[in-house]
């Protein structure tokens, strides 16, 4: 299994709390998709033998590229890779860009599959965040959207300022209604240097709640749980046969290629990641260069990423597996850290895995951190 | 003997003693230009950081005036109160001193006490106004601050500049003419004054010493009085840049000694050297043994290095005899020692040494002096309290004595005031106060030496705008209202942040510690309460309230090796942090107690 992510990094606007890398200029558009097809070229072998079963255009906003620009790069995939029958193909969207007419051009293309960008139902929380589109575009992109795919993801945020448990639980209803089998769901996340972060540091909007968020996590996981969706991985909800196939490669420790600015790679042992700059990465591929760094990860870097995503999905982390990869000294270690954590009631184990409960899940990070192990320095 | 000068420098902290150290040893060759380096005395790492002399040093330099040759020896002394026991012995060891001024800053405190010192010790004083270049410096007042101090002739003050070498020629002049030639005796027996010792780990302990009559030569069968011990002169020498060895050390000069010394205990400062088969009938007035002023426990932070931090810490006692320590337990910390130090500035320096030369990560608990108590069982029988563990019960306790000083603080006259509330508050009683100049004032208090411990000098820096300085001696014990205030954590104590505090401070600090260490104690999957008590009683208490999130909401691609590094991290941090019961807490929060008011 090997996928390919491929970064648009143009936006109409810049959503306040977000710092993936994007601009807001087009004018670079063009040189950039001749770079990203170049690069495609330029890194054809680096899979071997291994078909690529997903292609996922992530952003920035890929909706902004027409239907021939996306074309173009799907084109370059198959003239460069060995891709399955039937690839997962997902393109990230956003309500502005998906009137009728798109979406049926959209759904001519080998796009199999829609990711949103919702966010939320309400005209409030969506200024609040600068998003582009409004709470009208938001049902209706999804309305039109679903007569023509059938595998469609939405995103929504919880934990905004001023959005009460019962405005929230409204959204989770009105997703719950267009019966669309993924949802993605993410706490409102202050990243620094995003606007966000300014504004709250000015004391123009006031700081996020974790209690608050912590609710409203509880709210989504119990209402969606009902509704026959499985919670597999912390901020994402799928019900049978619709997680993300390309997502899922990531938590899972397989092999995939970032293509385009800020775009990671990894391919089991080396992690790369190529420049976060626009101008910088067309210029080194006009000199035929891949701009990247690329960071080989020892046995305990390796260790601790898979406690580290396997500790945020269902399938959690196997004992058996730690010890086949790892070794049994890294099996045993782990067993005696995660101790505490079993008595408290924040990890539990189960056929040879060891997964967070209900209560340990929205403090993953810092029990994943307490399994680590530390590289000798 | 007539063309030697021994002379030490007195001057405050930042008032460019070092650096003018620097240009005398410039001006008379002693230093190549090769050896030259700023602040070329102090040779520890941390007295170039901070810009603070903590050893004593001595050098020689040789310098020609009017076709005579004469060696100076400069014994440069420590400024900080910790040491003063230190300072006394190297005045001691004088016949002159050089008044450092800065002409911005003028005369402070510790200046005045060990001018004072110098005085009492006949030391002939040459004022010098230092720092004249600077924009901000104030000559004529500064001089006229002087001349009232010392009642000199204003004529008598030399300008200069540590930085431009100004008036560094003058300096040198003034030592020939004004400091008087050393007086001794070649012919008597040995009489030589330790003024301070080094830690070599090659050759052992080194003794500087001043001979003060007879001679020192290598091999003499020699004879430390205080502490009875005898041991040969394996080598002599005089101190320049490096140690020159030399036959014989003479009456009047200054000199290193080595005798294969292992311990820095066995070489105490103020002790007279003498002939072991001809000894003096005098020792050098002067003599103490240093006492502890301040006690803390130190704990390694991981238990298992607790033997390291033993071999540490003698290794360190090796080089610092002060530093007096003996093994404790704590039930929060395991094992771990409790140790005396001079001052908070020396318990520093000690922790700062364990963790630079010795790479000894340790937790300090909260310091406190050394009280005395008496039960109603034996009302007359001392029970020494060094720890607040030690403080008998309660309801046994009969009496309680606490270690007083008379603080002094020279400070300018528009913060009398809130200097004298801060004394008031730490139950200072002002003895004294006196008008040095019109915009001087000494104010004298009979003061607890516990409150200096806790954030005084901060304070006193604060409520003056840094205009006050500060020095203390003790004068003895008085009578106390002592209680111990105990933190619990999870309802249970920890004893390592205990603290002894007058009972009428008790609630106060309670308070205050619970906030403190709320603040401090990063918030972990539950709650956890923190109390203060006195006995039973609880008398303070706050939340650290469970954590509720702590994951990021996406972890895709380009996520995780960002994230993998940033938990690789925390868990880094957590090594420095000490787990008591179920609960973490870092290293800081064991000083908290002395940072209350931040």
């Amino acid at each position: 299994m090997a996928g390919i992510y491929i970064h648009i990094p143009f936006c109409k606007q810049a959503c306040y709390y977000c710092d993936f890398h994007f601009s807001t200029s087009l004018k670079k558009k063009d040189e950039l998709l001749r770079a990203l097809i170049k690069e495609l070229k330029l890194r054809k072998d680096e899979f071997k033998e291994t078909p690529v079963e997903t292609i996922y255009f992530g952003g920035g906003t890929p909706s902004i590229l027409s239907n021939e620009e996306l074309q173009l790069l799907i084109d370059s995939v198959y003239e460069n890779y060995k891709v399955i029958s039937s690839p997962e193909i997902t393109l990230e969207a956003n309500p502005d860009d998906l009137d009728k007419d798109r979406i049926v051009e959209l759904s001519k293309s080998p796009i199999n599959r829609l990711s949103i960008g919702i966010q939320s139902f309400f005209e409030k929380d969506l200024k609040l965040m600068n998003r582009a589109h409004n709470a009208d575009e938001a049902r209706s992109c999804i309305e039109e959207a679903k007569k023509y795919f059938s595998n469609i993801s939405i995103d929504l945020i919880y934990g905004i300022q001023g959005a009460t448990n019962e405005q929230w639980i409204k959204n989770i209803e009105i997703a719950l209604n267009f019966e669309i089998p993924h949802i993605s769901s993410y706490a409102l996340t202050v990243e620094p240097k995003t606007a966000l972060a300014s504004f709250i540091e000015k004391g123009i909007i006031e700081d996020v709640d974790d209690e608050q968020a912590h609710q409203q996590f509880l709210i989504l996981k119990d209402k969606l749980e009902e509704e026959g969706f499985v919670h597999y991985e912390l901020s994402n909800f799928g019900k049978e046969g619709f997680f993300s196939k390309n997502n899922s490669a990531y938590w899972q420790g397989k092999s995939y290629l970032g293509i385009g600015p800020s775009a990671h790679s990894f391919n089991g042992i080396q992690r790369g990641w190529n420049v976060r700059n626009n101008t910088k990465y067309i210029k080194a591929l006009e000199r035929n260069e891949l701009p990247i760094e690329i960071e080989t990860l020892t046995l305990t870097d390796r260790y601790n990423e898979y406690i580290m995503t396997g500790l945020r999905t269902i399938w959690g982390v196997s004992l058996k597996k730690v010890e086949e990869d790892f070794g049994k000294l890294f099996k045993d270690y782990l067993i005696e850290r995660a101790d505490i954590f079993i008595n408290q009631h924040l990890l539990y184990i189960d056929d040879e895995h060891i997964r967070v409960t209900r209560k340990g899940q929205f403090l993953s990070d810092g029990i994943s951190s307490e399994l680590f192990k530390l590289n000798l320095a | 003997m007539k063309n030697i000068r021994n002379f030490c420098i007195i001057a405050h902290i930042d008032h460019g003693k070092s650096t003018l150290a620097d240009r005398l040893l410039d001006f008379t060759g002693s230093v190549t230009d090769r050896e030259k380096q700023d602040q070329l005395l102090d040779n520890m790492d941390l007295e170039r950081e901070r810009g603070i002399t903590i050893k004593s040093h001595a050098i020689q330099m040789e310098y020609t005036h009017e076709g005579e040759e004469y060696v100076f020896n400069l014994i440069d002394t420590p400024g900080h109160v910790d040491f003063s026991y230190e300072v006394s012995r190297s005045i001691a060891a004088c016949e002159g001193a050089l008044l450092i001024v800065d002409a911005a800053q003028s005369i402070q405190a510790q200046t005045i006490s060990n001018l004072y010192l110098a005085l009492e010790n006949d030391l002939e004083i040459i004022p010098v106004l230092n720092k004249i270049d600077l924009p901000s410096a104030n000559p004529e007042e500064v001089t006229d601050d002087i001349v009232d101090l010392l009642g000199c002739d204003p004529s008598e003050v030399i300008p200069a500049s540590g930085k431009t070498g100004m008036g560094v020629e003058n300096i040198l002049k003034a030592i020939i003419d004004r400091i008087p030639a050393p007086e001794g005796n070649l012919n008597e027996p040995l009489q030589a004054l330790i003024f301070d010792s080094v830690y070599n780990p090659f050759r052992g302990v080194e003794t500087y010493f001043r001979v003060i009559n007879g001679s020192i030569t290598k091999g003499q069968h020699i004879k430390f009085i205080n502490t009875g011990k005898t041991y040969f002169a394996d080598e002599v020498g005089t101190l320049k840049l490096n140690q020159v060895p030399k036959k014989e050390i003479k009456a009047g000069d200054v000199g290193y000694l080595i005798t294969g010394i292992k311990d820095a205990r066995e070489v105490k400062v103020g002790d007279t050297i003498t002939d072991a088969k001809n000894p003096t009938t005098n020792a050098i007035e002067g003599f103490e043994d240093v006492k502890p002023m301040v006690f803390a426990g130190i704990y390694p932070v991981d238990t298992e290095d607790y033997e390291e931090l033993r071999n540490s810490m003698e290794k360190l006692q090796l080089n610092d005899a002060s530093l007096v320590f003996q093994p404790e337990s704590s039930a929060a910390l395991g094992f771990g020692f409790r140790c005396g130090f001079l001052g908070m500035l020396h318990l520093e320096i000690i922790q700062e040494r364990l963790e630079r030369e010795f790479n000894m990560t340790v937790i300090t608990t909260v310091p406190n002096v050394s009280y005395y108590a008496y039960t109603n069982k034996n009302p007359d029988e001392i029970v020494i309290v060094n720890n607040p563990s030690d403080l008998p019960e309660p309801s046994t306790l009969n009496r309680v004595e606490e270690p007083y000083i008379k603080a002094t603080i020279i400070t300018k006259s528009d913060f009398v005031g809130p200097v004298m509330s801060l004394c008031i508050e730490k139950r200072g009683q002002i003895t004294n106060q006196t008008y040095l100049t019109i915009e001087r004032v000494e104010l004298s208090f009979d003061m607890p030496l516990a409150e200096i411990v806790f954030d005084f000098y901060d304070r006193l820096k604060t409520v003056s705008k840094g205009y006050a300085s500060f020095d203390y001696s003790p004068i003895g014990m008085r009578a106390s209202k002592l209680v111990r205030v105990d933190i619990l954590l999870n309802a249970q104590t920890v004893d390592a942040l205990s603290a002894l505090v007058h009972a009428d401070n008790a609630y106060t600090i309670g308070k205050k510690m619970t906030e403190k260490l709320k603040e401090l104690i990063p918030r972990q999957q539950f709650d956890i309460p923190v109390q203060a008590a006195i006995g039973a009683k609880i008398i303070a208490r706050e939340t650290i309230k469970a954590l509720r999130k702590d994951v990021t909401a996406k972890c895709y691609g380009g996520d995780i090796s960002r994230k993998r590094k940033l938990l690789e991290k925390q868990k880094k941090g957590k090594k420095r942090m000490r787990q008591v019961g179920n609960v973490e807490i870092p290293q800081q929060a064991f000083m908290a107690v002395l940072k209350l008011n931040d």
